[in-house]
């Protein structure tokens, strides 16, 4: 299938350009912020980059679902399990990291369970538990704190995130579950896909919808877990689904939107913890969202078809060229009223017509060669005459096919006046337009 | 098809006593449908009547408040293999990252079954539900570069893979093109012709007799349901629309048009 050639070179140049970024980034930390590479920071930037793969990956299936916020509500209930199972089983990372997920997990089903039993829209919903769950959190590191307890320390690290909190037991835990989450995503590749385009589709087809959606959230809900560390509960949204944003706008495949978000999140990830690691007062989490963010303000931008600033040169492009086609129209008819094809028609004439856009048309007739100026006025070239003569005749025709082409059993075709008919229906069909227009004039 | 035949086969569809109801309010009661194989069927009625929730809850695609369905006589668990549904296209976002003939092999996940993935066969099964519905030349375009007609195509293409033996539509005319319009018609003469049972929930009334041979009208309740030349009538359209029906034709002509939309 001939798929968008060009959109495929556009996503391995992007994924070249981060990693000569990546790249760059080395002696540039080294030199301007002093980076030292040793051991330690080795280690933290591995495992914000794996955690930026992993969230990233997941984040796609949020953001495509609708579900960002989800993930702001999943990340931010996570705080009370934490000092629950700090409470419970004292300072063993595993625990606390389990202690999050269940949370998390509750608390998505409570605004699920919410959302379907009483009238409270998602968005309420997600917004009264979000700030439930994460107030419980605050009151409970409080009480924690306040109660002197010596291992306590640290624990405010899962609100903002810390990079030095990463070692290398935490880089081989994400590398793993990373691996887990990715095998159960290969394996159900299709199912993922169905379920997050049309739900409805997929479950008349007999897929067991719920039970696939609760296993993606639950993925997701991991991926959140595994980040606590690094980016805190606050931002986690952000590296969750700030990459799969920005690759949304170079592609318009799932397969290739995943790995450049992917590529995105391992960036952020792993650029955002060195740079945190400069100096332990500097929170992670932040840092991570602000690098991913700079990668998504580029994509919005700049990202070729999507991006803003193309979608500002085609409408001023779509802006001339309207003005132009219909400027020279004006030129024509000007011209048959008159029966004079050579006649000057003055510009306040076409401007009192128009308004101010005739400028932007005469310019764009002008530098086409339609159109040449004489004092004050315009006059039609004979390309322009040629291009106005055929653009009416194009309109006529396209006249005739609406009202007759049943009548004479034309083909259909969807009308689009911009384009030529000849170019759209069969030559036969198209004789028989000509014949009616000659009939009629 | 005459009547008697209809009679002697298991009916491709039969609904026993749906309701389906919000907050108490039924959206549909007791509904009894049977539907013969091999026609294609009108579901009409004003807005708000049940007919999207009608082929929903017989796809328990919602929950129902009593009723069973029965697809060729099994029940819809049994009967998947049997049944196409083509949704509302405005049910899904046609910004998602995919292309035309990804979408139609959709229709194809359900028969792969778990792990499985598509390959060459379902590509090329694909490209021929495409050719079908006119958007061969479509197959590697993006979703979101669609008009809303060929959103709908490419919907009926997925469908159409399938293979079903009875398919259900959620407004296949809704807003859509001439070209679309009838293509979508000459598919469903083809469905027709090979037999299959198409159940189309529809608003136009002026054209139930010239696309369908088989109508219902719904209001909550079913009103009349059978062959369109003799269901279809000025008095069962009265007693499904109200008096917001005027009517083109001589008494009992097909020819209707509902004003109140």
């Amino acid at each position: 299938m001939p798929q968008n050639p060009t959109e495929d070179r556009s996503v391995w140049l992007v994924i070249g350009v981060m990693a000569a970024l990546a790249l760059l980034f080395v002696p540039f930390s080294q030199i301007v912020l002093g980076v030292n590479y040793d051991y330690t920071v080795r280690t933290v930037a591995l495992g914000g980059a794996l955690l930026g793969v992993v969230s990233g990956v997941l984040g796609c299936f949020a953001v495509l679902r609708r579900q960002s916020l989800l993930g702001d509500a999943l990340s931010h209930a996570a705080l009370p399990g934490v000092a629950i199972a700090f409470l419970v089983a004292g300072r063993e990372l595993g625990v606390l990291l389990i202690g999050a997920g269940v949370a998390s997990w509750v608390g998505v089903q409570f605004i699920q369970a919410i959302t379907r039993t009483t009238r409270l829209k998602q968005d309420a919903a997600m917004g009264i538990t979000l700030t439930t769950w994460f107030a419980l959190g605050i009151a409970l590191l409080a009480y924690i704190q306040a109660s002197g307890n010596a291992s306590q320390a640290g624990l405010n690290t899962f609100i903002f995130g810390q990079a030095a909190a990463i070692v290398e037991s935490d880089v081989i835990m994400i590398a793993v579950v990373g691996a887990v989450v990715f095998i159960t995503l290969g394996l159900l590749w299709k199912e993922f896909k169905l379920i997050t385009f049309d739900p409805e589709f997929a479950g008349a087809n007999g897929f067991h919808i719920t039970v696939l959606q609760t296993l993606l959230l639950t993925l997701i809900v991991i991926a959140i877990v595994l980040g606590l560390q690094l980016a805190g509960v606050i931002l986690m949204v952000g590296m969750l689904i700030a990459p799969g944003i920005a690759a949304r706008q170079w592609t318009h495949r799932l397969g290739q939107m995943v790995l450049l978000s992917a590529v995105f999140g391992a960036f952020a990830g792993g650029v955002g913890a060195i740079i945190s690691a400069v100096d332990t007062d500097v929170p992670t989490g932040p840092t991570i969202i602000v690098v991913a963010f700079s990668v998504v303000v580029i994509s919005l931008g700049f990202a070729p078809g999507r991006g803003l600033l193309w979608t500002l040169l085609r409408a001023r492009q779509d802006r001339r060229r309207f003005a132009a086609q219909n400027v020279l129209r004006d030129i024509y008819l000007y011209n048959l009223s008159h029966d004079d094809p050579d006649i000057v028609v003055p510009q306040q004439f076409l401007v009192d017509l128009r308004g101010s856009i005739v400028r932007t048309g005469l310019t764009a007739l002008e530098h086409n060669g339609a159109v040449v100026r004489v004092n004050g006025g315009w006059r039609l070239t004979g390309a322009g005459l040629q291009a106005a003569e055929a653009d009416a005749h194009n309109q006529q025709l396209w006249d005739l096919y609406r009202v007759y082409g049943d009548e004479l059993k034309l083909p259909l075709v969807a009308e689009d006046r911009q384009k030529d008919i000849r170019a759209l229906l069969p030559e036969h069909a198209i004789e028989r337009l000509e014949d009616l227009r000659e009939g009629a004039a | 098809m005459n009547d008697h035949q209809m009679h002697e086969r298991i009916p491709a569809l039969e609904i026993d006593d749906l309701t389906v109801a919000y907050n108490s309010k039924p959206a549909i009661w007791d509904v009894d449908l049977t539907v013969p194989e091999g026609v294609l069927m009108a579901i009409v009625g004003p807005n708000g009547a049940g007919k999207s929730t009608l082929i929903k809850a017989a796809l328990n695609l919602i929950p129902r408040s009593a009723g069973t369905a029965r697809f060729y006589g099994k029940p819809y668990a049994q009967a998947r293999q049997l049944v196409g549904y083509v949704p509302q296209r405005g049910s899904v976002d046609w910004d998602f990252p995919t292309s035309v003939i990804d979408v139609v092999t959709m229709g194809l996940y359900g028969r792969l079954g778990w792990l499985k993935r598509p390959g060459r066969r379902e590509r090329e099964l694909a490209l021929h539900a495409l050719d079908q519905v006119g958007m061969a030349d479509f197959a590697g375009r993006q979703i979101s570069q669609l008009s809303g007609g060929q959103q709908q195509r490419t919907f009926l293409a997925r469908a159409l893979v399938q293979d079903a033996s009875i398919y259900f539509m959620d407004e296949p005319f809704a807003a859509v093109d001439a070209v679309t319009e009838r293509a979508i018609v000459a598919i469903l003469r083809t469905l027709r012709e090979r037999d299959k049972t198409v159940i189309v929930v529809h608003h136009d009334l002026q054209t139930v007799g010239d696309y369908f041979d088989w109508v219902t009208l719904l209001n909550v309740e079913v009103v009349a349901s059978g062959p369109v030349k003799q269901v279809f009538t000025a008095d069962n359209l009265r007693r499904t629309y109200g008096g917001r029906v005027s009517f083109l034709g001589e008494s009992g002509a097909h020819a209707a048009v509902a004003t109140g939309d």
